[in-house]
């Protein structure tokens, strides 16, 4: 984090105070004064962000990671110390296991598909001569709907299971029998209903990304392009639309798996019942829920799922970031 | 106008204090004016479905003259609400839980109510009282009993010339001569039946979920074929999925989509109300040679908070509505929502529950009713059981191995509670 009077030597218009010292616009006889100003102000309006993010983010990190060494069954403040006991626990427990995997299919379902639709969209959207500002509104829009609403509306009205659902009438326009889309595991019906619901909600968002990254694509490419004889549609797009997207893409994947690890609203909406949570499609923050705040209430065992699960995500965004050469700067 | 920054801060200050003041003021007392003796002790519920409840609750904690009772009416998922607010001392003082779990009885969650019901324990049901007691103490006090049952639609079984299921294989006939196109046979909730069933085909077997002795209850063959025969259910499509609404609401059964539905004593009100003497009830039916009726008790309970800093008078506050005060207790069990009360000498002379399904009903709660969680089965056990039964039910997964899995997790659990004992 840096003091506020730092980023303005990235702006343009400043440089002409900036010759004046470090603070622009003052006169320079005030310093120490000012300096002492500034530090306070600076505290003010970091401070409490700080404190928030100490108190509300790291503290509880520190005492998830604490608890999870404990036998902690109803308790934040345990005595029965059990080493790793709960990692291996957690690690042999073939549910949490299964959640992992039911996390990752949904990532490599969820972020391909976003990723695609959310781009189409933008190319659609950007060649459009009139009514373009209507259109993206109308596919941004989901974007502030919440996930519970959005959760509710999917398994109430649309994919209800019996006849007078929105899809089971459809289909029994043509004849076909009503489908239980949340209850089916064969085929797995459900996850049909996870992934559009959160492709309605998230696709608008991440093409106004799209959008802004194809607005500065420079027009000279595509100029520059035809005079070599480029095609437009597939074959300019190819060479000149999607490496110049290359730094919205890495962003917006980033983004997209980030969104999917913290997978827990549409799941948890669609799928539970008062009594618990089926065995399918339960990502892990599902279990851990179950395992932690639930009448279980074992949070030793539920931290240790926590702290297993902050390091799969570590190393996999760790890994993304060298992939993708994030951070790195642009030439 | 423009506004400085200091007005601003001095505005948001104004109004936080304000928001403060206001959630303060929020909680319903059930008190015109205050100005009551005693303290203040905060009690919760769940939300009951049922009209007239919440003013009924209200109503009770306003007559109570020896403390200040605020009612609080919590929406949502209750279990997690209260599970986390007895971590602190902020939580309730009194509450009903539809435990209290083992753990935190042995966690030191909630206080001993034992001296509170000493000279009444006899009548109180016992079906209910069981999973309240360990170790001889008893931690909470009953103050209803929630029979689960089987409601039919007389007419559409007597249209498809079936009779009502007196065994497990006559339900599993029934209820796929019942499925026509827009109708389903059987309702035994959303996900196929493993939550609203849990125990129940167990029980149907002969078998239960923890025994007596304080031992796995299903490690036993009898178990994988009653198990296995309910994916035939499920094959067969004869079960109604996906509804708007699950079991515990009656109005799957009640827009006709399916013939047969498993509900609780608490919605009889409602069918009857809506579908007249068109409807019968029954247990849920017996498998196998050990096989008898199975019927699934619950109690929702009055703890009291080990970390409230008025015990002793919240003691006596639960002593008064859920022992003493017995024309509060007739009047919450029957006169909202529709349930068993919790005290024999009630239940008797209870008129309402004298005839027609709802004597039905008491009749079999009777003579099979069991707890439908035992106070050993923790909710690991509940859930490695659960995803067993939703494997077997969906997937027709193996019964065999799918219960060698949750009969290892719950032997566990068993010798792990018995442990920290």
């Amino acid at each position: 984090m840096s003091a506020p009077g730092t980023t303005r030597r990235k702006s343009p218009g400043r440089r002409p105070g900036a010759r004046l010292g470090r603070h622009p616009g003052k006169r320079p006889g005030k310093r120490p004064g000012k300096q002492r100003n500034r530090a306070f102000w600076f505290w003010t309006f970091v401070g409490p962000f700080v404190a928030g993010l100490a108190l509300f983010t790291y503290v509880p990190l520190a005492w998830s990671v604490y608890l999870s060494l404990f036998d902690a069954h109803n308790t934040v403040s345990p005595t029965d110390f059990v080493g790793l006991g709960n990692y291996t626990a957690m690690l042999g427990d073939p549910a949490f296991r299964s959640s992992l995997v039911t996390f990752a299919v949904f990532t490599a379902f969820i972020v391909p598909a976003t990723y695609a639709l959310s781009l189409g969209l933008a190319l659609a959207v950007n060649r459009l001569r009139f009514a373009q500002a209507f259109f993206r509104s109308v596919f941004f829009l989901p974007a502030a709907c919440s996930y519970v609403v959005a959760a509710m509306v999917w398994k109430l009205s649309v994919f209800n299971g019996v006849r007078f659902g929105l899809a089971n009438t459809v289909l029994g326009w043509f004849g076909a029998e009503p489908v239980a889309w949340l209850a089916s595991t064969d085929p797995p019906w459900y996850w049909l209903v996870i992934v559009t619901v959160r492709l309605w909600l998230q696709a608008g968002f991440y093409m106004v990304l799209f959008l802004a990254g194809l607005q500065r694509v420079p027009v000279r490419l595509y100029e520059a392009a035809a005079l070599d004889g480029a095609r437009p549609g597939w074959q300019t797009f190819r060479h000149i639309t999607f490496p110049a997207l290359r730094a919205t893409s890495v962003a917006v994947v980033l983004l997209l798996v980030v969104g999917a690890f913290q997978a827990f609203d549409e799941f948890y909406n669609l799928l539970s019942d008062s009594r618990g949570y089926p065995p399918y499609a339960r990502p892990p923050l599902v279990y851990l829920y179950y395992t932690a705040l639930g009448q279980g209430q074992d949070l030793g065992l539920g931290s240790a799922g926590a702290v297993i699960l902050a390091l799969i995500i570590a190393v996999v965004t760790v890994v993304q970031a060298r992939v993708s050469g994030l951070g790195r700067k642009e030439e | 106008m423009p506004i400085s920054r200091r007005q601003l801060m001095a505005g948001g200050a104004g109004l936080a204090l304000t928001g403060a003041l206001g959630s303060a003021c929020g909680s319903n007392t059930g008190r015109g004016g205050g100005g009551s003796s005693g303290p203040r002790l905060s009690q919760w519920y769940h939300q009951y479905g049922e009209a007239g409840t919440r003013q009924a609750v209200v109503r009770y904690a306003a007559a109570y003259e020896k403390a200040d009772v605020r009612i609080e009416w919590r929406p949502g998922n209750y279990d997690q609400q209260t599970a986390a607010a007895l971590l602190t001392s902020s939580g309730p003082d009194v509450f009903e839980v539809s435990g209290p779990t083992l753990d935190q009885i042995q966690g030191g969650q909630v206080v001993d109510l034992t001296d509170l019901i000493e000279d009444v324990k006899d009548d109180f049901s016992q079906v209910v009282l069981a999973p309240k007691t360990h170790d001889g103490r008893v931690w909470g006090i009953p103050q209803l009993v929630d029979t689960q049952l089987l409601y039919y639609r007389k007419s559409m079984l007597r249209d498809a010339g079936v009779r009502p299921p007196g065994s497990l294989d006559e339900l599993i006939d029934a209820a796929r001569k019942l499925t026509t196109g827009k109708v389903k046979g059987l309702f035994l909730g959303n996900d196929g039946g493993a939550s609203a069933l849990d125990g129940t085909p167990l029980y149907a077997a002969g078998l239960s979920l923890v025994t007596d002795r304080g031992e796995v209850g299903f490690d036993d063959p009898a178990a994988a074929r009653t198990l296995g025969k309910l994916h035939r259910l499920y094959a067969d499509k004869s079960l109604l999925l996906g509804a708007p609404t699950d079991w515990a609401d009656p109005s799957a059964f009640l827009q006709g989509l399916t013939a047969m539905q498993w509900s609780g004593l608490w919605a009889l009100p409602r069918i009857r109300k809506e579908l007249g003497d068109d409807f019968g009830v029954l247990p849920f039916p017996p498998d196998g040679p050990a096989g008898r009726p199975a019927v699934p008790v619950g109690a929702w309970t009055a703890a009291v908070s080990a970390r409230s800093e008025h015990r002793e008078a919240a003691k006596a506050f639960v002593k008064w509505l859920w022992i003493d005060r017995t024309d509060h207790q007739e009047d919450f069990a029957l006169s909202y929502g529709f349930h068993i009360p919790a005290r024999n000498s009630l239940a008797a002379k209870a008129d309402r529950l004298g005839q027609g399904p709802a004597a039905e009903v008491v009749r079999f709660t009777k003579e099979h009713g069991g707890a439908a969680q035992p106070l050993l089965w923790t909710p690991p056990s509940r859930t490695a059981y659960q995803d067993a039964l939703n494997r077997v039910i969906k997937g027709g997964a193996d019964p065999e191995a799918e219960l060698r899995a949750a009969v290892r997790k719950a032997g566990a659990e068993l010798r792990r509670v018995r442990k920290r004992a």
